[in-house]
């Protein structure tokens, strides 16, 4: 009854970090996993200091890394960092807000499932990426564009977990809770809200999946700011390692915001642990 | 829905007439009538699918489609065939849900005591045994204290050993809170051991009523005990081996 849902698969391929992680090896193996992962950079290195991958094609991850330093260091990098997590975040807030306040509706009320669900069930058939011509002229090239882009992409995944959440409850308990004298407000919050929570946790990382993939779409349009628009004029100048940099931030914050989720929810979910032990 | 009212006038707790529940085409309860009196035990025998789970949670508030009249002097607890624990909230804040007041911790760990599970007020359902989790539910149940306990096959889930224990538990508790119990139940020595009176319920009405006149100590070794099984099962149709 608990078991979260993935009622939409994750939109971008999901780093390694995904849901159902199979089975972790032991810390023995652990050195083994890193082995090609590190002779893969050392190859890259190899091969661009050699010469074989040209500079502007492939610089080394040094060159790339002394990039970052000196970025970071006269600002640059954080003015740009800043201004896109702005974006990620304010367009998270509102097509996440508006994505657990309808699939709520949807969820707990009758109505709300007849109303709601319908055209949001005709909408995810859309490719939310392929939106962005519409979008372009509906909000012009902007910041409600790359906010748009967000938004939308973080919607579905956190509308369809809230909803599956919710309708998973089971019923039994609801009952149950309703002999022991809690009235309506009192079940949404002892029993509907932590019975939908592990739901709303995995729609909360799929929706941040997408909205990292739909900031790199969005900031790729007449940005002016933002890390996708260090890298949109890096190619301009042929700067390749401010690109790759680029990449790797972008990379990174996903990780880190992957991560982060899963340590809330480690210690929101300490219930689970017991569940999973028996 | 049935009309529930809480009456203050002496007489049974519990008084339940002419309740009915359809499900669609099929009607389940036809016409139950029903009396409880303040401390007694009755114990709802009838075949599976019979309606005894239907008609307990009409009499728990739980059913608003039925009709018929309940007049609960009181208050009453449920206690269901599975737990219900709400595997989120430890064993105490599942005890403790819907309560409120300066004891209520103190209350909690009363009743946790009193069904022997005082030192695992701070575990999740999901670390304890079937028979540990039943027993939650009935301090649970306990801490609201109930004029009136309704059970639906509380330890129909348990093993036989455990099954025998919560008996004793039940036994006692009532001895000493005094409340009176409706215990749904598909097994009849269960019925006899517990109970005070028993009902079978049959094609959607109390088709049978009968005392248990054994006494305070009973045991299925007793000859009475044994002829009272027999006609019971008789009763509900189960031939003699
Ligand atoms: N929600 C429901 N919708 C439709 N039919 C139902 C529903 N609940 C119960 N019934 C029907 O009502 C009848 C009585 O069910 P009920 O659960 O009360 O039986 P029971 O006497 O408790 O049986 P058991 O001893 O097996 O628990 C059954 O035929 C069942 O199919
Ligand atoms: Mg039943």
């Amino acid at each position: 009854m608990t078991r979260a849902t993935a009622v939409r698969p994750a939109p971008v391929t999901a780093p390694a970090t995904a849901a159902g992680t199979p089975g972790r090896p032991g810390r023995r193996l652990a050195w083994r996993r890193s082995t090609t992962p590190l002779l893969l950079v050392l190859g890259w290195e190899l091969a661009a200091r050699s010469g074989l991958l040209a500079a502007e094609k492939l610089p080394a991850p040094s060159t790339v890394l002394a990039t970052g330093w000196r970025l970071t260091r006269d600002g640059t990098l954080l003015t740009h960092l800043l201004d896109s997590l702005t974006r990620a975040g304010v367009g998270l807030l509102i097509g996440g807000g508006l994505a657990v306040l309808l699939g709520a509706l949807a969820g707990l009320l009758r109505i709300g499932d007849d109303l709601v669900d319908p055209p949001v069930q005709m909408a995810r058939m859309l490719p939310h990426l392929g939106l962005v011509p519409l979008l372009i002229i509906w909000v012009g090239i902007g910041e409600s564009l790359k906010i748009s882009l967000v938004a939308l992409g973080a919607f579905f995944p956190l509308y369809f977990n809230t909803y599956a959440g919710i309708r998973d409850i089971d019923e039994r308990l609801v009952e149950a809770a309703r002999t022991c004298g809690l009235g309506a407000l009192a079940r949404l919050r002892h029993v509907v809200l932590p019975g939908a929570l592990p739901a709303l946790f995995l729609g909360l990382r799929l929706a941040i999946g997408a909205a990292w993939l739909s900031l790199v779409v969005g900031e790729q349009v007449n940005a002016q700011t933002g890390i996708g628009f260090l890298m949109m004029e890096a190619r301009e100048f042929s700067q390749t390692d401010v690109v790759v940099l680029g990449l790797l931030v972008y990379a990174l914050l996903g990780l880190l915001s992957d991560v982060a989720i899963r340590i809330v929810e480690r210690r929101t979910l300490t219930w689970r642990r017991g569940l999973r032990a028996s | 829905m049935a009309s529930r009212t809480s009456g203050q006038l002496n007489g049974p707790l519990l008084t339940a007439t002419g309740v009915r529940r359809r499900f669609g085409a099929t009607t389940v309860l036809t016409g139950v009538d029903l009396r409880i009196a303040p401390g007694e035990v009755v114990a709802l025998l009838g075949g599976s699918g019979s309606g005894k789970s239907t008609l307990l949670r009409v009499l728990a508030g739980l059913d608003d489609e039925a009709t018929g009249e309940i007049t609960l002097r009181g208050r009453a607890a449920v206690v269901f065939q599975e737990h219900r624990l709400l595997p989120w909230k430890r064993v105490a804040d599942n005890v403790a849900l819907g309560l409120s007041g300066p004891d209520m911790a103190e209350r909690v760990a009363r009743a946790l005591a009193e069904v022997g599970l005082a030192e695992r007020h701070r575990a999740w359902p999901a670390e304890l045994s079937g028979g540990q989790a039943q027993r939650v539910a009935v301090a649970r149940a306990l801490v609201r204290e109930p004029d009136l306990l309704l059970l639906d096959e509380p330890f129909g889930a348990l093993d036989a050993l455990t099954r025998l224990r919560m008996q004793g538990l039940l036994r006692r508790l009532r001895a000493e809170h005094g409340f009176a119990a409706l215990l749904v139940t598909h097994d009849v020595e269960e019925a006899l051991l517990l109970a005070d009176r028993l009902l079978v319920l049959e094609a959607g009405v109390i088709a049978e009523e009968l005392p248990v006149d054994l006494g305070p100590t009973r045991s299925p070794d007793d000859p009475a005990f044994g002829a009272l099984r027999r006609r019971l099962l008789d009763r509900l149709g189960v031939p003699a081996l």
